[in-house]
């Protein structure tokens, strides 16, 4: 570590704090989750489930709340005015929230992490090194979604018998019992992409790479992309709907602005925008 | 009743002190025996908790998505409070001469640091791959990774080895006058041992002014690093952003917590040894009364901590941690909490009467009653917050299994072999100190004799010098 590091390091910080948004990263991956859109077939689910190695832990374990699912469609009941007691139709009042890893810019895991096993990447990812991890688990208290999960047992031991290990993803690891994981934006897809690019000599282009569960929703409800891109579809959005990094400054008042971030007042920057569902009640 | 109404009998003779203590080291009571075998067994129990939990992965304890820390941290909590109280008792009261300490700071110091020791083993008994707990300790290796200096968990690291490290060595300082007396005395094993430890101690001048100047500096270090730590042990809760953590006031909260259980645990242990080793001449009434009073006023000083947290969250505009403290009153934990707040602020009333405070019996099942209170608190404090935290999607309650209750458990054998054991080799009562008290009260009781015995004039003699100069001479002041 030279001291110019140190000073340049001090600089980008200073300049992260005073203007907000982390202009200097060079992507900022992002998602926007139109709940409109959204119909919960949890299909989003799976795919992160067959991308991304995640263990399956058997009814018991689930329903001890050990289960490993990166993103987890949660069900939502209205309240009864809204047709939640209508026996014949109860799915009416169910509303779906997908909730995987908010990628948060001021990720409160971060700074807690005894070894720095979570960290942010410079692609403005919140990223989780398994080898690192210690299993502290105080990155996972210290977060208000309550989106980590920790490997309580060997899973892998029991998750994929015999055949069943062939159609793991090799461009992942598989996690022992003990450290904590998390959503990553499916980051092995990202690194292909800009791998290709680079060989390539150019910029990533927009639609070239997405997360396991946009590219399976049905319904076009996820959307993934580089922020820092200006022309790409997720900042298009973030900017239709008036979501900006670095602020929750937003007029609440129009209706039309039906974009909002999850515990947007707790002030964690998170990268995942979801549009409010309008009902027809 | 006369006698127990002072501090120490004045006129007990050294020679008696040394043969008393030194007879402590060799022939306890049986029940200390049955004390040993006890320890074991609950050790056991752990052992093989740990051993299963080791091999099958964190899953065993219960442990799920909201309830990542539970048991153990606040067993952690507890361990560390506990350890604050040989500081108190041993450093903060020697720096302000209150000299009925004397016969009794020698186990509370002990306490202090077998409780570091075991509280030391909890965060690496919860971490989920604890074969890699060194990597939190900064080391110099080829592939230049640090730790996170920004968690407050890699501070607790530093504050606990910091603080294991000063309170042995301040320990094993205030003993070597004794460790003399005992080489003097021994035979076989322990001669041997006692002459290494005792490092050449002649009892010289020079010897006893190194040795005041090294004490008094130890102490002086010692106390705003008891305060320190704990309040850097509260920080991995007040750091985070959690409702019901993330509270200013919990360093004070948590020293005063620490004080608190570790006064009761001074109670319990102070019984307990009287009982073993026949201490009743050196452990006295009049000394048991004043930690009573030490523990009553630090009881009232933790439940108005209390009701600090309580009303600033009350009165504060954080929805999320009203709610939580309203489902701590009604909530599932309702139980837990209300039992907290009995033992912890309404048995304590029990210290304000001389009745049960000269009761042995009745102290000992108070006292253990209050550090129920105290172990409940942490509890309360680590718990509920991750069950009723920000997203409600996740709340949920659990129970503890089987391995994280054997752990806490056999955590207390662990501390009882630890400090059983010592009290056998080394003494427990400060003979050395206990010599000296013997020796002030001695003239303390005499000059006031005489000042009695004798005319006004020497009282008034006594007050010209004292205004211009301010300096009396040691001792004679308190008469």
């Amino acid at each position: 570590m030279s001291l110019s590091n140190l000073l340049n390091d001090w600089t980008r910080y200073r300049q992260g704090i005073e203007e907000g948004g982390f202009h200097d990263y060079e992507h900022i991956f992002g998602m926007a989750i139109d709940l409109n859109k959204c119909i919960g077939c949890n299909a989003c689910s799976i795919a992160c489930y067959a991308e991304n190695n995640l263990a399956v832990v058997g009814e018991e374990k689930f329903a001890k709340d050990q289960g490993m699912h990166w993103l987890r469609i949660e069900r939502y009941w209205d309240e009864p005015d809204l047709g939640a007691d209508d026996q014949e139709f109860q799915e009416h009042g169910a509303s779906f929230l997908p909730m995987m890893c908010q990628q948060c810019n001021a990720a409160t895991c971060e700074p807690v992490c005894p070894v720095a096993a979570t960290y942010h990447t410079p692609d403005g990812l919140n990223a989780q090194v398994y080898n690192r991890c210690i299993g502290s688990r105080y990155c996972s208290n210290n977060c208000p979604y309550r989106l980590r999960y920790f490997n309580f047992y060997s899973y892998y031991e029991t998750s994929w018998p015999a055949p069943l290990d062939q159609q793991l993803n090799p461009d992942l690891s598989v996690r022992d019992k003990g450290v904590m994981e998390k959503c990553t934006f499916c980051i092995q897809r990202i690194r292909v992409a800009k791998d290709t690019a680079q060989r390539e000599e150019r910029e990533l282009v927009d639609g070239e790479f997405t997360t396991a569960c946009a590219q399976t929703c049905p319904t076009s409800a996820i959307q993934f992309g580089d922020l820092q891109d200006p022309n790409s579809k997720v900042s298009q959005l973030w900017k239709q709907y008036q979501v900006k990094l670095g602020t929750t400054e937003q007029s609440k008042q129009n209706k039309e602005l039906r974009g909002y971030r999850v515990f947007e007042s707790l002030n964690t920057e998170p990268c995942v925008m979801y549009l409010d569902r309008v009902r027809e009640v | 009743m006369h006698i127990n109404e002072k501090d120490i009998d004045e006129n007990i003779k050294w020679a008696e002190i040394n043969k008393d203590v030194l007879k402590s080291m060799e022939n306890p009571r049986p029940a200390y025996w049955v004390a040993i075998g006890l320890c074991l067994a609950m050790l056991s129990v752990a052992v093989v908790a740990e051993i299963y939990q080791y091999q099958t992965g964190m899953g065993v304890t219960n442990l799920n998505n909201p309830h990542m820390w539970d048991l153990y941290i606040a067993t952690f909590i507890f361990w560390i409070g506990m350890s604050h109280s040989g500081t108190l008792l041993s450093a903060i009261l020697h720096i302000i001469h209150a000299d009925w300490r004397k016969p009794i700071y020698r186990f509370a110091e002990a306490m202090t640091t077998f409780s570091l020791m075991t509280a030391g083993l909890f965060p690496m008994i919860h971490l989920g791959r604890v074969w890699n707990m060194y990597w939190v300790i900064p080391y110099v290796t080829d592939r230049g990774i640090w730790p996170n200096f920004r968690s407050p968990l890699v501070w607790d690291a530093f504050a606990i080895t910091t603080y294991l490290t000063s309170s042995a060595l301040f320990l094993f300082i205030g003993m070597i006058p004794d460790l003399a007396i005992c080489r003097d005395n021994a035979k076989g094993w322990r001669k041997k041992l006692y002459t290494v430890l005792s490092m050449g101690w002649r009892g010289d001048d020079r010897q006893w002014r190194n040795f005041r100047k090294t004490y008094m500096l130890m102490a002086c270090f010692l106390i705003p690093l008891a305060v320190s730590v704990h309040s850097i042990v509260s920080s991995d809760f007040a750091m985070s952003i959690m409702p019901g953590w993330h509270v200013t006031s919990f360093p004070p909260y948590f020293v005063a917590g620490a004080l608190y259980s570790g006064c009761a645990a001074i109670i319990t242990l102070f019984i307990l040894l009287r009982y073993f080793f026949y201490f009743e001449k050196y452990m006295t009434i009049a000394i048991m009364e004043k930690i009573c009073k030490l523990t009553f006023a630090i009881a009232m000083v933790w439940t108005y901590l209390n009701l600090i947290e309580f009303a600033s969250i009350w009165y504060g505009h954080d929805m999320v941690s009203k709610e939580l403290l309203i489902s701590k009153f009604t909530g599932p934990y309702s139980f837990w909490f209300w039992l907290m707040l009995f033992c912890g602020s309404v048995v304590p009333f029990m210290l304000a009467f001389k009745k049960y405070r000269c009761h042995m019996p009745t102290m000992f099942v108070v006292s253990l009653v209050l550090n129920l209170g105290m172990w409940l608190e942490r509890w309360m404090i680590v718990t509920p917050t991750l069950s009723l935290s920000y997203h409600p999607f996740q709340w949920d309650v659990m129970w503890p299994s089987v391995v994280q209750w054997g752990i806490v458990f056999g955590s207390f054998g662990w501390f009882g072999l630890l400090f059983l054991t010592f009290v056998k080799i080394f003494p427990s009562v400060s003979m050395y100190e206990v010599k000296e008290m013997v020796y002030h009260r001695k003239r303390e009781a005499g000059s006031a004799a005489s000042e009695e015995g004798s005319a006004a004039p020497v009282k008034n003699e006594e007050g010209n010098k004292a205004t211009p100069s301010g300096s009396g001479t040691p001792g004679l002041e308190g008469a």
